[in-house]
């Protein structure tokens, strides 16, 4: 249970950072380590080289801007989850960070490892698909953006390159006033979930839905828009019973099976989940952030 | 076996200057190389919170970060919770409620506790519970720890030290 042998590298700069994924071999990035270290301690990974950028300070902002906020990929959970910021502009992602592990891995735990670790159960990457998230990576041949739609590409498996790195995300906003749920069902409060959902609802004056976006967790390989879902919904007036319906079409859903729960079992939770995280979403219109879904555990 | 880097740690107040292979968790390095062996290692990835410490005020698992990457950052273990031989409140409640058995799960949950009190320390029942409960306990005392914790809250005695 320790970690193998590495050459230890803390750049300053993302330039730097850059640099040493470019020209060495066999390197790691280290984040915040709430996953990594775990992995190496098992010797899951091996690395020659670990670039660690816990020291390169620009990477770690909540920033405005026009139309979204971008947050960049060093940004620690905990900074997510007391900024005002976030809960003013993506009250979303407020929600879901409170069942983000705990409060010691918070501290520790960013955005951007979250993100490239890719966990299918994990809370953020299903907030980046709820919101339809654009992505950032720099290597030293440049830069791109991604949709987060194109991230995965296969389980715990984000598309991009050995020598780029993840510098930050863009989170479109929503309507001023828009509803949002996160619900998820772990076996314990901490745990990855079984199976998550992020809600996000925009209505009209008349309470009819313009806009709405349903994404599940743990059921797929990657973080599942539910658009059968979405489509049922729009143009509807908001209801329990409305929710109720659109929400069965989540049983239909190819599902993951492994030791914790069976296939079945994870469709009958992207059922009952999807619709706690809608009427999440409708209860909330109106008001900032709250912690919701808090009857999951 | 790689290069040993010369780092300085700053654990309760006190540098400690110690040669470390890059590799080394920052739980073995207070612990073999610091010579402060009250925090305890134990799942080594991050479950069971036994390591837990403060750095720079905030509750993290030392287990789950590189002593290299502690450096310039003012750590605290158990064993500076205590001041001219006179327990802190939060080890006096322990003791007072029975909050402990075998010991092995204390400093990590004491070192929490008093982190997290430092920062909220008006913190809610359901709140504390749901902090608490990143720890584990074999021996199953997560009732009386919690009852210690919150009698200190309750005394707002989380800052005297």
């Amino acid at each position: 249970m320790k970690p193998p042998a590495f050459a230890y590298h803390d750049p300053q700069t993302v330039e730097e950072a850059c640099q040493l994924m470019s020209t060495l071999d066999n390197a790691r990035l280290l984040a915040g380590g709430q996953s990594m270290m775990p992995m190496l301690n098992m010797r899951f990974v091996m690395p020659d080289h670990l670039v660690d950028l816990g020291r390169v300070s620009a990477l770690s902002a909540i920033e405005e801007r026009p139309g979204a906020l971008r947050i960049g990929a060093m940004t620690r959970q905990r900074d997510l989850e007391y900024s005002p910021l976030v809960r003013a502009r993506c009250p979303l992602l407020a929600d879901a960070i409170q069942w983000v592990g705990h409060r010691q891995t918070r501290n520790r735990g960013t955005i951007g490892g979250s993100l490239c670790q890719l966990d299918p159960s994990a809370e953020l990457p299903s907030v980046c698909a709820a919101l339809d998230a654009t992505l950032t990576v720099q290597s030293a041949r440049g830069t791109r953006t991604l949709a987060f739609a194109d991230f995965p590409a296969g389980y715990m498996t984000p598309s991009i390159e050995p020598d780029e790195l993840l510098t930050h995300v863009e989170l479109p906003d929503w309507p001023a006033g828009h509803g949002h749920g996160f619900v998820e069902f772990a076996r314990r409060h901490g745990d990855y979930a079984v199976v998550l959902a992020a809600a996000l609802l925009a209505v009209d004056a008349a309470g009819r839905i313009t806009r709405a976006s349903v994404t599940l967790g743990g059921i797929g390989p990657a973080p599942v828009r539910v658009g059968a879902v979405e489509q049922a919904l729009v143009g509807q007036v908001a209801s329990a019973t409305l929710f109720r319906g659109a929400t069965e079409a989540c049983r239909s859903i190819e599902a993951m099976e492994d030791v914790h729960a069976p296939a079945s079992y994870r469709q009958q939770l992207a059922v009952v989940m999807s619709r706690r995280a809608l009427e999440a979403a409708l209860a909330s219109i109106g008001s900032p952030a709250s912690s919701t879904g808090a009857a999951a555990h | 076996m790689t290069q040993k880097m010369a780092i300085t740690l700053d654990v309760n107040g006190t540098g400690h200057e110690i040669r470390v292979e890059p590799r080394k968790t920052l739980c073995d390095a207070l612990r073999a190389d610091c010579g402060l062996t009250g925090t305890n290692v134990g799942c080594e990835h991050g479950v069971c919170g036994a390591c837990t410490v403060l750095m720079d005020g905030v509750p993290v698992r030392s287990c789950l970060m590189f002593a290299v990457q502690a450096q310039g950052k003012a750590l605290r273990t158990v064993e500076g919770l205590s001041t001219g031989g006179k327990l802190h409140a939060l080890q006096q409640a322990f003791t007072d409620n029975h909050a402990l058995q075998c010991g092995f799960c204390t400093s990590g949950f004491l070192m929490l506790a008093a982190g997290t009190l430092e920062q909220q320390p008006d913190i809610d029942d359901e709140s504390l519970r749901e902090v608490l409960s990143s720890n584990l306990c074999r021996c199953t005392g997560y009732q009386n720890i919690l009852r210690a914790v919150r009698q200190v809250r309750d005394a707002g005695k989380a800052g005297a030290r």
